[in-house]
Formats: C-alpha cells, structure tokens, sequence
C-alpha cells in the first residue's frame, strides 16, 4: 500500500523500502510517544511518594500508593463521588439508549416527511452549547427545588447523550441489510415485531458500542455537575477531583489529584483498550459513512 | 435549530397533508408515519425539554432583570421586572462590555489556532497510520486515550505539568509561569486541548482515507504524478469532506470551550476567559439577566459559525439521509 503512493526512482529498491520502513516507524513512535507521554506522567506522578512529588525520574523510585490511600481517606468522601458519577452516567446512558434506539431505528428505516429535518435537528443540538442551557436550568431547579438531586444532572445530560447515541445507532443501524426485516414482514410479523426479534439482537453490537460512548462522554461531563450541585455529598467524581484541597493550605495537592484522576480514568482506558476497533468504528460511523 | 418545530414537523407527518388516497400503499404509508412519529417522540420530547426550553426561557430571562435589589427604602427585594434589551446593553458596554469583547476574542482565538493546529497534526497522523504496514493496533489503541480522559482529568494533568516547578519547566529549563496569565497561559491551553483532540481528527480523517480507492494512486502514478501532487490532486480533495464534518463539530466544541481554561488556568484570568466561563460567573453571581445575555449571544455566535460553515464550505451532515430517501422513493 505504501509503495504505491511514492514514485519509483532509480535508487535500489531494498535500501528504499527500508528508509521508508523506518521512517513508518518512526512516525508511529511519534504518534504513540505523543498521545502516550502525558497519560504516562499522570500515572508515574500518582504513584510517588508525597515528599517525592517533585521528582523528575521517569519511573516512581520508589514506588508508593500514599497518594491512592489519601484519595480514598473517609474524611474525602472520594467513594460516595465514584458512586454517584456511576448512578449519573450509568442511568444517562440507559435512558438514552432506551429512548434513542427507537429514533434511530425510525432514521434508519422509515420513510417518513420531515425525515431529513428531524435529522438535521438530531445534529444540531448536538451542537448546543452547554452553558446556555445551564443557565436557565441553573433557575429553573433552584424554583423548584431540584439543586443536589441526581436528576438535576442526569436530565440535562441527555442534551449531549441523545444525539451522539441517536447518531451512532442511526449510522450503524444502516447497515444492516433492510432484506431481513422484509423478509420476517413477509412471513407475517408486524414491523415492531420484526424491529425486536430481527432487528435488535443484530444490532447488539452497535448498541453495545454506543453504550460505551455515552457512557465515556456522561462519566466525563463536568460544567452541569458542577453548576447543579453545591453539596458534598453530590459532587461526582470529576467535580470533586477538581475541589481536592491539599493538607497544607494552599498547596495544590498534585499528587493526590493524579492519584484520583488515575482512578477515574483507568476504567475508561480498559474499556478502550478492549472494545478499540468497535469504538473506533462507533465513532467514524457518523462522520464518514 | 430549535426543538419546537419538530414535534410539530413530526405530528403534521403523521395527521395532515395527505390526500386520502384509499390504496393499500397509502394506508401502509399512514402507518408507517404513525410508527415513526412514536418512535421519534421520547426523543424530540426530552430535547425539547432540555435544549428547546432552556433555549426560550434563556432569552426570555435576558430580556428581564432578575435577582435582589434594593427599593426606595433601602429594603432587599426579589424582583423580576422586563428590562428590554437592557440586559444586552449592559453586557456589550461598560466594564461587562469589555469583559465580553475580550471573552468573544479568547473564544475566536482559541476556535482559530486549536483547530488548525489539530487538523494539521491530525491529517500527518493519518497519513502515518494509514501508510502503515505493522503497529496499526497499538497506534488506535494509544490515539484513544487521550480521547478518554476526561477533560477535567485532563485540565488537572496540565496545570500539574505546567506548574512551576512541573515537568514542563524541568524540560525546557525555564521558569515559565504557565498557569499565572497572559500568553504562557493561552498557549497551556492550546497544547492541552490540541493534545486531547487531534488524534480524534487523525482517527475520523483515518477512516476517510481508507474509502480513497487505490487505483487512483495506481493511475496517477502511470501518468507520471509525484508524491506530492498525488497529495495535493487526490488525497486533499477526496478527503476534504471527511475533514470538513470533523472540524465543524470540533469548531463547535470550541466555541463552548469552559472546563479545561476553567480547571487549567481559572476562572477570573481574562487571558483565557471564554464566553462559556463568563456566562458560568455571572450565573453563580446570581445575575441571570446577565448570564442569560451571555449564553444567548454565544449562542447565536455557535448559529452563525454553523451555518457560515454550511453555506461556505457545503459540509453535508446529512447526506446519506438524502441517498437513503432517494432510494427508497426510487
């Protein structure tokens, strides 16, 4: 593949290919050093010492899980903002996908009029800037008294989470053949009928892959957790990493900070890891098919 | 852009309009509608809720004066009194309007350089994976994560590494006071957001690189093109609408920037000051009218870029819904 896309000149082709093997290499390195050398510092940086929070060697020595005992101390209350990130993320993420599959599906497959416009408004909100729906939420819960509850962060949450899953579902749900549900309508099943038993346990993987998107952009939300809740108790992970205090005043406790943000993030990079080629296709599929 | 009219556009498919043409086509047809329009309301329905309202209560709050003030008496009282346009007068003039002017800058200026520089960074990108013979796993697997970190997470990790005496100043030598302000700080902010989002533009530019067919290169290559115009004549233009989606929406994402300069740097240093951050203050200062102003002007600011963005450069978003109802109708 790469050979084809340089001209051939008249220098001996072994010595060629290895330059531009090399070079391939080379560029990989770039890139993986690239998206790699801050991620590695967040987890090199949590597992020092606390006295040894200055230190530049490339690897902890020694190496040290203060900074993770300190994060999960009671008097931070680190577990109940894991927790409460988990219900906030995870229940976005289910009524998202409860309520965005069946659009979707209607995207997908239906032909309807104002087809298109309904489409385009799907991606238009997915533009909508957060703060200017902040905003008037920020008064509306206060009116009626919503400040520090889950739903005050999970209701407005679907403005993000609903066009990014509708969008990848709709995008993945084309491609499946249309033959198949035909052809259960065919033998007599209704379309709702042919939609749960033909449609959906095809389309498990892609609304797996979704699943795990929106899941990764609620967990990371932060400018509505952080406007809705005042209390404590309610913060989620990442509002609450934000607000680390250190014990000596006005030092920023950096080390603690990496320790925590470590922990809210190793989940999101396993999943990664594992699920990458389903993840990388979730994300392309609206912008490229 | 509003979520109002399409619960209308949706019913009206479903109850108006159609002649009552009594074949079986159309009665399927009818049905068909009616499934749609159920299918499609949970969804119009809560973004009306959460995008529609807010988006109408939000002007309608910055056309009144909200929050306590003092009386004749000198006594507090709640109020809320229609103002006009008071609301946008005050926040386009006077020490709100300059506070406003220069969060509009940073907002442009930030839109501007990230997304050059991450569409630049991220076609190189692509082109390294896709010439790639071996590593493509472990280079998706790498180009992910910054991805997944979370942008507060990520806001964090950055102020860490440009704290004084943090890695950054370590490496240069220097004793630069990054996170402070000024242009140490615009530039903290350009590195972090550009190191999060470029290889996501790398990714979706990877995918359009893939659909180019070869046999073009092949063709090219017998009449004789260089690497070069091979680039500049097939890569470039076939890519082009590929990278013209992804840097609308990554424009868009920018236009709202707030956690990152609001974790990395703060929220009171006017160097990296986004419209976002200012609505934000003013909202937790109580001053909804204010607040309201400023995230409305914002956005009709995101309105105007997405549809410059449309009408100049003719991104079609939603082209393959158009192919699918040709299709169909075909």
């Amino acid at each position: 593949m790469t050979a084809s896309t340089l001209p051939a000149t008249g220098r001996p082709r072994g010595t060629r290919s290895r330059v531009r093997a090399a070079a391939q290499y080379l560029g990989i390195a770039v890139i993986v050093v690239y998206c790699l050398a801050p991620f590695f510092w967040m987890v090199v940086s949590a597992f020092r010492r606390p006295t040894d929070q200055f230190q530049t060697t490339p690897l902890p020595d020694p190496w040290s899980i203060a900074n993770l005992q300190a994060v999960f101390e009671p008097s931070v209350g680190f577990q109940r903002a894991l927790l409460n990130s988990i219900l906030v993320a995870g229940t976005t993420t289910a009524v998202t996908l409860l309520i965005g599959t069946a659009t979707a599906y209607a995207l997908a497959r239906l032909d309807f009029p104002f087809k298109r416009t309904a489409a385009a408004i799907v991606i238009a909100t997915s533009m909508f800037p957060g703060i200017s729906m902040v905003v008037p939420l920020l008064k509306l819960f206060t009116d009626i008294g919503w400040i520090n509850t889950y739903q005050a962060m999970i209701a407005p949450s679907m403005s993000f989470a609903l066009p990014l899953a509708v969008w990848n579902l709709t995008a993945y749900l084309r491609q499946l053949p249309p033959e198949l549900e035909q052809a259960a309508m065919i033998d007599g099943c209704t379309r709702m009928q042919a939609f749960r038993r033909i449609i959906l346990p095809l389309a498990a993987p892609g609304v797996f892959t979704t699943a795990i998107i929106t899941f990764i952009a609620a967990w990371n939300e932060f400018i509505i957790a952080l406007s809705m809740v005042n209390k404590k108790d309610m913060q989620t992970a990442t509002v609450a990493i934000s607000r680390f205090t250190g014990a000596h005043g006005f030092d920023t406790p950096y080390g603690t900070q990496m320790a925590a943000a470590v922990v809210v993030t190793i989940p999101l990079v396993i999943a990664v890891l594992i699920f990458q080629r389903r993840i990388v296709s979730g994300l392309t599929a609206g912008g490229v098919k | 852009m509003t979520s109002m009219p399409t619960l209308a556009d949706a019913d009206a498919g479903t109850h108006t309009g159609r002649p009552p043409r009594r074949t079986r086509r159309s009665l399927s047809e009818i049905s068909q509608n009616r499934l749609a329009a159920l299918l499609l309301s949970p969804t119009f329905l809560a973004l009306a809720l959460v995008i529609g309202y807010p988006l109408i209560s939000a002007i309608r709050q910055s056309l009144y004066s909200q929050g306590q003030e003092f009386d004749a008496d000198g006594f507090v009282v709640s109020d809320e009194h229609f103002v006009g346009l008071s609301n946008y007068a005050d926040v386009l003039s006077g020490d709100r309007g300059a506070a406003f002017w220069n969060a509009f800058a940073n907002t442009t200026f930030f839109t501007i350089t990230t997304v050059a520089i991450e569409v630049a960074i991220g076609l190189a990108m692509a082109l390294v994976m896709h010439h790639a013979l071996r590593g493509r796993a472990i280079v998706r697997a790498g180009i992910l994560i910054p991805w997944a970190v979370p942008t507060a997470m990520s806001g964090l990790l950055w102020q860490w590494i440009f704290s004084s005496n943090g890695i950054a100043n370590q490496l240069l030598g220097q004793q630069i006071l990054w996170t402070a302000d000024g242009w140490p700080a615009k530039l903290a902010i350009i590195i972090a957001d550009t190191w999060k989002t470029a290889p996501f533009i790398g990714l979706l530019t990877l995918a359009g690189l893939q659909l180019i067919p070869q046999e073009l290169y092949e063709a090219a290559r017998v009449d004789g093109a260089t690497a070069l115009q091979q680039f500049r004549r097939i890569t470039l233009p076939l890519v082009k609408p590929v990278l013209l989606v992804a840097v609308l929406f990554r424009v868009m994402d920018v236009l709202r920037m707030f956690d990152l300069p609001y974790i990395l740097i703060g929220s009171q240093k006017q160097s990296v000051q986004t419209i976002s951050i200012l609505a934000f203050n003013e909202a937790g200062n109580l001053h909804y009218g204010q607040a309201a102003a400023y995230s409305t002007l914002l956005f009709l600011y995101v309105v105007a870029v997405a549809y410059a963005f449309v009408r100049l450069l003719g991104t079609d978003l939603i082209a393959e819904t158009r192919t699918i109802r040709k299709d169909a109708r075909a």
